[in-house]
């Protein structure tokens, strides 16, 4: 499909991966643009692999089947980088953005030599300071925005403050922390990649 | 005069959810199970929040959701329930009184295959197993469709030339888990399209007493069978009218099936669902390489529209039948029996090879449809002699 752009998203049950996706999906909407969204259903349960998905189009997006050739693949635990082929179907032009503490170098021996952009952000780091708790799936939607450029800096962070409120209705003393998690996610992988061009 | 679209962006099972709520159907007995649960979920807080005034009665398994819709819809209340695979198994003796007595109940089914191999994702063999049950079954792409076709069940189930109960299905997870754009219609013209239920005849009339499932003698019984048979033959021509009154309200066009360029195409992909979605993708891609294929999207399967079906692909040289379900009959699924028997009737002499996929969850790709084009071209230039029930997506044996 023309003007798609297809996003895998890799994490364990509990994690928020599938949130994030839809998420994504929401803010993506709020901006004009056709959405999908949707979860892979395995034997679900706190710890097991489980895979989202998000297709963002301008125009409307008729196919139901899951995402085997993503142009970005996300990856919320690096420990699954030693049992799932992330990097699969992956496109070359595409980016793999994984959550990590680890050196891109100590990653790459992981990705099966894919040849794209890699991106690593820490994103347990910044949910634990900006949350007080470990939640990778705010920072790593921060990080997919950033990559991906599916839409403007400003709508992103004015949709999603939207859908914190929304979502966090009854919660709203997290809403702050999630925005801030959201943005320095946002910002550091803007800055590395700005720096990575420039060299 | 067509309504405002309201843009929105949910899922299937929270586009039937909202459905309901702009419905305020009177009775909502319901038991939750996978990929539905939602659906009652939903309606439980519409109902707590004071949106809607439903009458919710939470049961203790499918078989009393379905007989607690018989006495409510009897007793003159619109009911609607919710359930999936299993769940509708478990109701299967209820549906059969629900369509005999000429309830007209609205059942939103999420397909989920049946066990075993216990699994909780799609396949139609749950919608399939009731199909012999005297229920209409409208199934739909996504969940626009789904979220349309709940709002057309009403006027086509209580239409006096009708009374029968309408099942509206959506792809389990597949649609019913997946956000997607969506138009939706204000409240106001949502009610003012399914109108208000005035049945002619209920228990709770004192002034006009009726039984409801008393015995019959054999001398009545068969009569009685064939009313309902001419009821499901009438109910084709009000689901077209309700289709083009839809049509006014919405903007958007319905019919017995959708068909996706058929006019010249050679090769016609038959299915029904979400992968007809996927379908279409792959006929754009095939039309690009100058490869002449459409898709035959079945909305309808209850009534049949055989007749209807077979012109639609009187010109074509070749269609592939695509079930979501096996019927174990040694021979073909349940679409591929009777769109060959339609063909026949209708002295239609095409190829027609029955393909079964998407068994359980199995995934259903762009890629999997342009390959059986490449077959079905072979078959229709006799170059590959045709091998019926054949199966899409297997695992390559090691």
């Amino acid at each position: 499909m023309k003007n798609t752009i297809e996003i895998r998203w890799h994490g364990r049950g509990g994690q928020g991966a599938k949130t994030a996706a839809l998420l994504l999906a929401d803010a993506a909407f709020q901006t004009g643009q056709q959405v999908q969204g949707f979860p892979e259903y395995g034997p679900e349960r706190m710890g097991a692999p489980i895979t989202a998905y998000n297709r963002i189009s301008k125009e409307q997006i008729r196919v139901h089947s899951n995402i085997y050739e993503p142009d970005y693949v996300v990856v919320v635990d690096e420990t699954l980088l030693y049992s799932v082929d992330v990097t699969a179907g992956l496109k070359r032009e595409g980016a793999i953005i994984i959550n990590t503490a680890k050196s891109k170098k100590e990653v790459m021996k992981y990705l099966h030599g894919y040849k794209g952009e890699v991106i690593t952000i820490d994103a347990r780091a910044i949910s634990e300071e900006m949350l007080g708790k470990n939640f990778p799936n705010i920072p790593m939607l921060g990080a997919v925005a950033a990559v991906t450029g599916v839409m403007e800096r400003e709508d992103f962070f004015r949709e999603m403050e939207k859908s914190f409120r929304h979502k966090f209705a009854k919660k709203p003393e997290v809403i702050e922390g999630n925005q801030k998690a959201l943005y320095a996610a946002y910002e550091a992988v803007a800055y590395s990649r700005e720096m990575s061009l420039s060299a | 005069m067509s309504a405002e679209r309201i843009k929105e962006r949910m899922s299937g099972n929270e586009a039937v959810a909202e459905a309901i709520r702009q419905v305020n159907p009177d009775v909502m007995p319901a038991f939750p199970i996978t990929p539905s649960t939602e659906i009652p979920q939903m309606v439980a807080n519409f109902i707590s929040n004071g949106k809607i005034d439903t009458e919710f009665i939470p049961v203790e398994s499918e078989h009393s959701a379905m007989s607690a819709a018989i006495g409510a819809e009897a007793a003159g209340a619109r009911t609607m329930t919710a359930t999936s695979s299993a769940g509708l198994a478990l109701m299967w003796e209820e549906l059969l009184l629900a369509a005999s007595n000429r309830l007209p109940i609205v059942l939103t089914l999420v397909n989920r295959t049946l066990s075993g191999p216990i699994n909780i994702n799609c396949d139609h063999s749950d919608g399939m197993g009731a199909r012999d049950t005297g229920w209409i079954q409208i199934y739909a792409e996504n969940n626009q469709e789904a979220y349309d076709n709940y709002i057309q069940a009403y006027p086509i189930a209580e239409d006096p030339r009708v009374h029968l109960p309408v099942m509206i299905c959506q792809d389990g997870f597949i649609t019913s888990h997946a956000v997607e754009n969506i138009d939706l219609l204000p409240d106001d013209a949502v009610r003012q399209f399914v109108g208000d239920y005035r049945p002619e005849e209920y228990l709770l009339n004192p002034g006009k007493p009726v039984s409801v499932g008393p015995y019959s003698i054999s001398a009545y019984a068969m009569e009685a069978k064939k009313n309902q048979e001419d009821a499901m033959e009438r109910a084709r021509d009000v689901i077209l009218e309700t289709a083009a009154r839809f049509q006014n309200l919405s903007g958007r066009k319905y019919g017995f099936f959708e068909q996706y360029k058929t006019k010249d195409a050679e090769i016609i992909f038959l299915l029904m669902g979400s992968a007809a979605g996927t379908a279409k993708q792959a006929v754009d891609e095939l039309r690009e390489k100058g490869k002449k294929a459409g898709v035959l999207k079945l909305r309808v399967f209850r009534p049949f529209p055989e007749k209807e079906i077979a012109e639609a692909l009187r010109n074509a040289k070749g269609v592939a039948i695509l079930d979501r379900c096996e019927s174990y009959n040694g021979c073909g699924g349940p679409l591929g029996s009777e769109v060959t028997a339609a063909l026949f009737r209708h002295k239609v002499q095409i190829e027609a090879v029955n393909y079964i996929y998407g068994l359980a969850g199995r995934d259903f790709t762009v890629t999997h449809v342009k390959e059986l084009y490449e077959e079905m071209h072979l078959v229709c230039t006799g170059e590959k002699k045709a091998v019926q029930h054949q199966y899409v997506g297997l695992r390559k044996e090691n």
